[in-house]
């Protein structure tokens, strides 16, 4: 053994962010982000047993700026955990390992969960706005 | 556990500059991490200026030419300069791969950097302590396990088809690229086996002269040996020999759940 314990070699802060790194990381940090929206939901279903005072109390903080952000990023984040997720029920399986399959398929749930968002987002407002 | 940061001792700090000699036309700079036991000192990066009109095309090349005539105490594994040994496994410009099979003109434009292969004990420069690698291949037993006496006047033979099963598995040389690219094994190493091992792991499994295989599910049927991969992908998009340990695995997972059902 030298005398100088030997020093651990760099990894997370060298290695090249490649789309698949990151497309698992965010399936991740989606999961985690989604089951703290559930206690959001829980939140709201309480307040919808409580009585109409305690769920308007949710409805305006849901209609505050910052429900609204939490709002975006929770719907945002199921669209993405759900596409990703179908991607790895496909891996479970055997399909999608080649690695032009798997950079493209990883772009195509990033964009797609973006566009699934917006379009969630186009029917709430164009709901809102008939009610 | 995933820690994101260095160990103290382990922090890199800024290094020397070694610039290159009057009349270059053509430099590259290389930007290599240095470590030695004998001085107590952290880790560094130290850079280097090569004139690539008098260096041959790969990064080993810059590597060896460095050694040769700018700084004699950088320290790597090299041997065959051919990518079948596996001796310079490296990460270069962010991803492992052979220093001897990596051309200098395939890394992007800007200084060229090399680290040591990553999340691994350091014993000196670019070479990684790879005991506990080897430790876990062995422990997978890669060699023919078999119930039944060998054929009195023959080998074992094998058809075609079955011998065609092994392709893109026998060729893994194990450089331990995929493994430490693999961010599952950075935070599990101790007890995660990693895609090279399991690459090869599997390879024993459906080789058809092989008669242990439900053993080998056994030994591999955990939550850590084989159930920390999760399908990141690193391990295939980096194999310098093309093949892809996460197929492997995702064969190996299929086979333990056909089996239970």
């Amino acid at each position: 053994m030298p005398a100088t314990a030997r020093p651990l070699s760099p990894h997370i802060s060298i290695y090249r962010w490649q789309i698949q790194m990151v497309t698992s990381i965010l399936h991740r940090a989606t999961g985690i982000a989604l089951a703290f929206g559930t206690i959001l939901l829980c939140a709201a279903l309480l307040a919808l047993a409580a009585g109409p005072d305690a769920f308007a109390a949710v409805r305006a903080f849901c209609g505050s700026w910052l429900g609204t952000l939490l709002l975006l990023g929770w719907s945002w984040a199921l669209c993405y955990h759900l596409l990703n997720g179908l991607r790895h029920l496909l891996q479970d399986v055997g399909m999608g390992f080649r690695i032009e399959q798997f950079v493209r398929n990883g772009w195509l749930v990033s964009i797609g969960s973006l566009v699934l968002t917006g379009l969630v987002w186009a029917c709430v407002i164009a709901q809102r706005g008939g009610a | 556990m995933a820690e994101f940061t260095l160990p103290k001792n382990s922090k890199i700090k800024a290094g020397k500059h070694f610039p290159a000699p009057a009349g270059a036309s053509n430099v590259r700079t290389f930007r290599i991490y240095r470590w030695s036991p004998d001085d107590g000192a952290n880790p560094r990066v130290d850079t280097y200026d090569v004139d690539l009109s008098t260096c041959g095309p790969m990064v080993l090349d810059a590597l060896i030419k460095i050694k040769n005539e700018i700084d004699p105490t950088v320290t790597f594994r090299r041997s065959c300069r051919e990518g079948i040994c596996g001796s310079c496994a490296m990460n270069i410009d962010g991803t492992n791969t052979l220093a001897c099979t990596k051309a200098i003109a395939d890394c992007p434009s800007g200084d060229v950097k090399i680290y040591p292969l990553p999340h691994m004990p350091v014993v000196k420069d670019l070479v990684p302590d790879l005991t506990q690698f080897y430790a876990q291949y062995a422990s997978i037993k890669p060699w023919i396990r078999t119930q039944t006496p060998p054929p009195p006047d023959k080998e074992r033979l094998q058809s075609k088809e079955d011998r065609a099963k092994l392709d893109g598995l026998y060729e893994c040389i194990l450089c331990a690229c995929c493994t430490t690219s693999c961010p599952s094994y950075w935070w599990n190493s101790d007890r995660y086996l990693g895609p090279a091992v399991l690459l090869q792991a599997y390879r024993w499994i459906v080789d058809s002269r092989d008669e242990d295989t439900g053993a080998r599910l056994d030994e591999l049927e955990d939550p850590f040996k084989l159930y920390r991969c999760h399908t990141i992908m690193n391990c295939a998009r980096t194999c310098p020999k093309g093949l892809n340990p996460a197929k492997a695995i995702a064969e190996i997972k299929k086979l333990i759940v056909e089996r239970t059902t």
